[in-house]
């Protein structure tokens, strides 16, 4: 029998350090609990731990042991609905909230996050049993992280769309922007408000499937969750007026957003805005399927 | 759980009583412009509803 020590070790090491590199905590995933990090932390080290099982287990004729990787999966999808429920608690108490499809979109990813941890101590556990050295195998999985990491990554709106100033404008109590009427706002002190010190933007789609995506609710409350969240949104729960809302021009297709933020500086918001990710449960593409692409021209 | 309605009009405010016919929704009646929005104010802060504008003289605060 094989000493399986080094290649246990080294799957288990660069599978933690892969779920460690990944653990982005900011504003848009999650704020920053300290006893979050520990969970992940954890669950990346078994995740690896049962990655790197696998090759001494399936060297040793042990087959029964990959059913562990079956586990594995159930573990998972454990941490996605974990999240999911944290994250749906607290989106109760957010003022401007992440909505459904921002939360989905988020658990998916922490799920995803194990899964690259896994493969990564996998692979790298695989190139040390078969070139006999630590630093060779460590090296492929580094590249096997890579590569994943890089497939898996997200589109951003600022890939899909333009993101210029617009003009808010009020036709008696109707708020509009560019033209496109957002709600109406009766008090003439809230009117004021949004005359003087309201952000607006414009997001124009580039094409059709960046029109259909931009159209989903959730993409929209993501957008606009994201754009209170980093300039300050000057709103409490009995102003229900000032929410930030994005609408759409039934028209052009084209989303118009007015903000009364904290921070009245417009180039940050156009930021904020396009730095948001596209969420993969609002991504369409009508160009890909035949009448979609024949529809467009 | 919280079960509440929405987009329910919770109340009425008016400065012209012959525009309001049969309310589910309490009315409150105002001289003027100036105590109606105040009269609507007051009313969105007690029930969390905003306050929208028919331009008929009547506000309405509405729970979304």
């Amino acid at each position: 029998m094989e000493d399986y020590g080094r290649i246990l070790v080294s799957g288990i090491v660069a599978g933690s350090l892969g779920r460690f590199l990944l653990l982005r905590v900011d504003y848009r995933q999650y704020p920053s609990f300290p006893r979050g990090y520990i969970t992940h932390l954890m669950l990346g080290f078994i995740a690896s731990a049962l990655g790197a099982i696998a090759i001494p287990a399936l060297v040793e004729k042990e087959y029964t042991a990959v059913t562990f990787l079956a586990l594995a999966a159930q573990q998972f999808r454990e941490i996605r609905s974990m999240e999911r429920d944290s994250l749906d608690t607290i989106d109760r108490t957010e003022l401007v909230p992440r909505g459904s499809d921002y939360i989905e979109d988020i658990a998916k990813t922490f799920e995803a996050r194990n899964y690259i941890s896994m493969a990564t101590a996998l692979s790298v556990s695989l190139g040390v049993y078969l070139t006999k050295n630590i630093a060779a195998g460590i090296g492929i999985g580094a590249l096997v992280f890579a590569a994943v990491v890089y497939s898996i990554r997200g589109q951003r709106v600022g890939d899909i769309a333009r993101v210029v100033k617009a003009e808010i404008s009020f036709e008696g109590p109707l708020l509009k922007v560019d033209g496109v009427v957002l709600m109406n706002v009766g008090l003439s002190a809230a009117r004021e408000k949004y005359l003087t010190r309201a952000l607006a933007v414009r997001i124009i789609p580039k094409d059709d499937n960046a029109r259909a995506t931009l159209g989903n609710v959730g993409q929209r409350q993501a957008i606009a969750h994201n754009a209170a969240t980093q300039l300050g949104i000057r709103k409490d729960v009995d102003e229900p007026e000032f929410t930030p809302i994005a609408r759409r021009n039934t028209e052009s297709g084209d989303i118009v957003f007015a903000v009364f933020s904290f921070e009245p500086d417009i180039e940050c918001l156009i930021e904020a805005i396009e730095k948001t990710p596209v969420l993969e449960s609002s991504k369409r593409k009508p160009l890909d399927s035949p009448a979609g692409r024949k529809a467009a021209d | 759980m919280d079960t509440s309605l929405k987009e329910v009009i919770l109340a009425v405010v008016t400065t012209d009583k012959e525009r309001v016919l049969h309310s589910a929704a309490p009315v409150f009646y105002a001289r003027d412009r100036k105590e109606m929005e105040r009269v609507a104010l007051l009313l969105s802060k007690i029930t969390l509803g905003m306050v929208h504008d028919l331009e008929n003289g009547c506000l309405v605060i509405v729970k979304h």
